[in-house]
């Protein structure tokens, strides 16, 4: 659902893993919703989304109000294994749901590509422009805005997840309204962590890698991040790049963080073995990354104070209709269910995806909640403050690759000393040009 | 066709209707024709098959390489060889080349010497026999997914086992995936650990077939345990281990999962490409990134015709290396 989140690894690339092993090409379950119009006019829609949507609960309210419309969902896994053979359904012209799950680092892509969609905008989706922020609506309108091609479902927003006990151990402030004062911006966060780190009382580090620092910093303080509008490659020249580079490998240098390679398994080792102190976070990530990786004998260590830098966001996700699909209306009356108010509370109280819903963001059921886990943090307000005036950023359609396989791998090789910080520069610059061109 | 089929009598010539000539030569008829053409419908179902789920693929292969072909953008442009041109000039590739066949060196020669000597000790008599000789597959038949990630966390750089275990003697622990040999050698101890047990069975059942008064004679000449394996052994099986070589060769050089579990699921096989395979390259150039088919579709042709020259090389280079004695 989120840039990061879909990227959690072991059962979704066991699938993937096995799948390719055994040397099936594209898997054909999806194909019996072909026009199925079963008995007594009842209509089959097949939805596919990956990692968590948090839909059980709203798609059982959607079949209640529409009788006549059942609904298959079919959960694919992670992003990264999903995305794969929706391109190969896509291109085939069979095989895809009549409603998939578009992340935003890859929906530009299929803005770019947009044949394959059909179009809300003709199926009525303009009464809809309103209930969303606008960068949301925007981000899957083509450059003409004639043509749209998904419906958002969650956001990001951001925060700074934070580990009491080591705090306290520190002789730091562990209050998070003490802890937001004293990580106002970033230079502030690493006076903060050089302190903790002084202090020589906890056993931790106060990051868990350097490469956490990018998302968060560049979506504060840069309109585009890769790629400037026109989808060139800028990752050499975008300064606020390379900014975030040196500051988090200097961190690295400096001790302060853990040098644990997220989404591996030593790194959700290192949330057990309380290794580090402070993880900037998304509102996904508090419930579905954080929570089953401390385990519950973490609880109510963990707390969450506001992101140094203001707000911003990281992650987000959007509903489509591909072209290929036998029944747009009841599609497109479904993807309008789960983006609507009611779809989006269901979706954030099952699996902590914040609303994009301009009311939804308004309403008791998002502002009023508060975390257990996260010591009561009330994580609504917390997160709906972040996105407040947050400005969009463009990502361009191959973010998610450039940054997943590209960047990311190379600054962790030169946080663990396995290249030095210019020559791994150099070597994510040349590949992501080669990716790009 | 007069193969053994073609002298066994007709079914139908049997039935016995003597004052019918009419009936008399249709029978004959359908007897020709049962003799003719019935084996190549016994043999049909698997030609069918093999043709819409193997050759089909294949040639169809042949046809994409020849395109620049988008996945996404669906736009397919006839580009003649140029597919080949760029994969042959792109290091990446050369790099999963050199990673797959190290890989496929480190773990298959030590795999199948050790399944050979296992064959043998399981070959004696001994208490629970066939206790032990089915233990042997066990780990054959567990996923492989699930032994991929249970060895990424067994050689986990940080909390991992092994360097944990390393620790406890005073030495530093082992960039598992930084080192380009050391990834190898955690790649290709999974790889062992699921297949040697195989071979070894495989190997068990040929030395089966060997005569047992070859061993006696031999013992009575004075020869040792150790030269009985050798001269006897060894040579006489020796069909069964060019089979299995060359099997080996086949999934050696198409080795996937086991390095991507290794590597986390990340598709690049660590920072620098260190333990990234061909299998794995094909995936990354064809699924992600720019759903480059014809690229992924050249891959995959050259990687055949490299697993092709490799059972051939492997197999002259083990007929001549251990030569049987009947000639």
């Amino acid at each position: 659902m989120s840039v990061i989140r879909r990227r959690l690894r072991t059962v979704a690339v066991a699938a993937l893993a096995a799948g390719v092993a055994l040397g099936s090409t594209a898997c054909s379950k999806s194909n019996d919703n072909d026009g199925s119009t079963g008995e007594g006019g009842e209509v089959k829609l097949v939805l596919q989304t990956f990692q968590n949507f948090g839909y059980d609960q709203a798609l059982k309210d959607f079949e209640a109000a529409n009788p006549k419309i059942k609904v298959e969902h079919q959960k694919m896994g992670e992003l990264r294994d999903f995305q794969p053979k929706l391109v190969q359904w896509l291109a085939a012209g069979s095989g895809a749901g009549d409603v998939v799950g578009l992340e935003e680092g890859v929906l530009l892509q299929y803005v770019q590509n947009h044949d394959k969609f059909a179009n809300l905008l003709d199926l009525g989706a303009s009464e809809l422009k309103t209930t969303f922020p606008e960068w949301k609506w925007n981000n899957a309108l083509t450059p003409d805005g004639k043509k749209l091609i998904g419906l958002g479902t969650d956001v990001g927003g951001l925060a700074m997840c934070y580990r009491k006990d080591l705090f306290k151990a520190a002789g730091l402030p562990t209050d998070r309204e003490e802890v937001s004062k004293r990580i106002t911006t970033w230079p502030d966060y690493i006076a903060l962590g050089k302190e903790f780190k002084a202090s020589g009382k906890a056993k931790a580090a106060w990051l868990d890698s350097a490469t956490s620092l990018m998302q968060p910093y560049i979506m504060q303080n840069s309109e585009t991040f890769f790629f400037d509008k026109d989808n060139k490659f800028i990752g050499d020249t975008n300064p606020v790049i390379k900014q975030t580079w040196d500051m988090g490998l200097q961190m690295a240098a400096d001790g302060l963080t853990a040098k644990a390679q997220r989404w591996s398994g030593d790194w959700d080792a290192a949330f057990k073995n309380n290794a580090f102190a402070t993880l900037p976070c998304p509102a996904w990530m508090t419930e579905g990354v954080i929570k089953p990786r401390s385990g519950p004998a973490n609880a109510g260590k963990w707390d969450i104070a506001k992101i140094p830098g203001g707000g911003g966001n990281w992650g987000g996700s959007y509903l489509a209709v591909p072209q290929q699909t036998k029944h747009p209306k009841e599609a497109y009356l479904l993807a309008k269910y789960l983006t609507s108010k009611a779809g989006h509370l269901a979706a954030f109280k099952e699996a902590g995806a914040m609303p994009s819903d301009i009311e939804g963001i308004e309403d008791p059921a998002f502002k009023d909640q508060k975390s257990e886990y996260f010591s009561g943090a009330p994580t609504g307000l917390i997160f709906g403050e972040s996105v407040k005036n947050m400005k969009p950023v463009f990502l361009g359609a191959k973010h998610q690759q450039v940054w997943e396989t590209i960047l990311e791998p190379q600054m962790q090789a030169a946080e663990r000393g396995q290249l030095s910080s210019a020559a791994a520069w150099k070597k994510a610059m040349d590949e992501a040009k080669k990716a790009t061109s | 066709m007069s193969s053994a089929v073609g002298a066994a009598p007709p079914r139908h010539a049997a039935s016995p209707s003597p004052s019918d000539p009419v009936h008399r030569r249709r029978s004959y008829r359908l007897g020709r024709w049962d003799i003719k053409y019935s084996p190549y419908l016994y043999v049909a179902p698997f030609f069918v098959l093999f043709g819409i789920f193997g050759l089909f693929p294949v040639l169809y292969t042949v046809w994409v390489s020849l395109f620049e072909y988008d996945l996404l953008s669906d736009s397919k442009v006839f580009v003649g060889l140029e597919n080949y041109r760029v994969v042959l000039d792109d290091a990446q590739f050369w790099n999963a080349a050199y990673n797959t066949i190290g890989m496929f060196v480190v773990s298959t020669v030590p795999q199948l010497l050790v399944a050979l000597m296992i064959a043998n000790l399981l070959n004696r008599q001994m208490r629970a026999r066939t206790v032990l000789r089915m233990g042997i597959v066990i780990p054959n038949i567990t996923s492989v997914a699930a032994v991929g990630i249970i060895f990424a966390l067994i050689f986990a750089d940080r909390y991992g086992l092994v360097n944990w275990v390393l620790g406890t003697v005073g030495i530093d622990p082992i960039a598992w995936r930084d080192n380009r040999y050391a990834s190898w050698f955690a790649v290709a101890t999974m790889v062992d650990w699921r297949w040697t047990g195989y071979n070894a069975l495989i190997y068990l059942g040929a030395m089966q077939a060997i005569p047992k008064d070859l061993y006696e004679s031999a013992s009575l000449d004075g020869a040792s345990t150790w030269r009985q394996f050798w001269k006897i052994t060894v040579p006489l099986i020796r069909p069964t281990i060019i089979f299995t070589i060359i099997i080996s060769t086949i999934g050696g050089l198409q080795l996937f999962t086991e390095p991507l579990m290794y590597g986390y699921g990340l598709i690049r096989g660590g920072a620098s490409n260190e333990f990234q395979t061909l299998a794995m390259y094909i995936y990354e150039r064809t699924f992600t990134g720019n759903f480059e088919y014809g690229t992924g579709a050249a891959m995959s042709w050259l990687l055949f015709l490299m697993i092709i020259v490799f059972a051939l090389i492997n197999f002259a280079l083990v007929r001549r290396s251990v030569k049987g004695e009947q000639k």
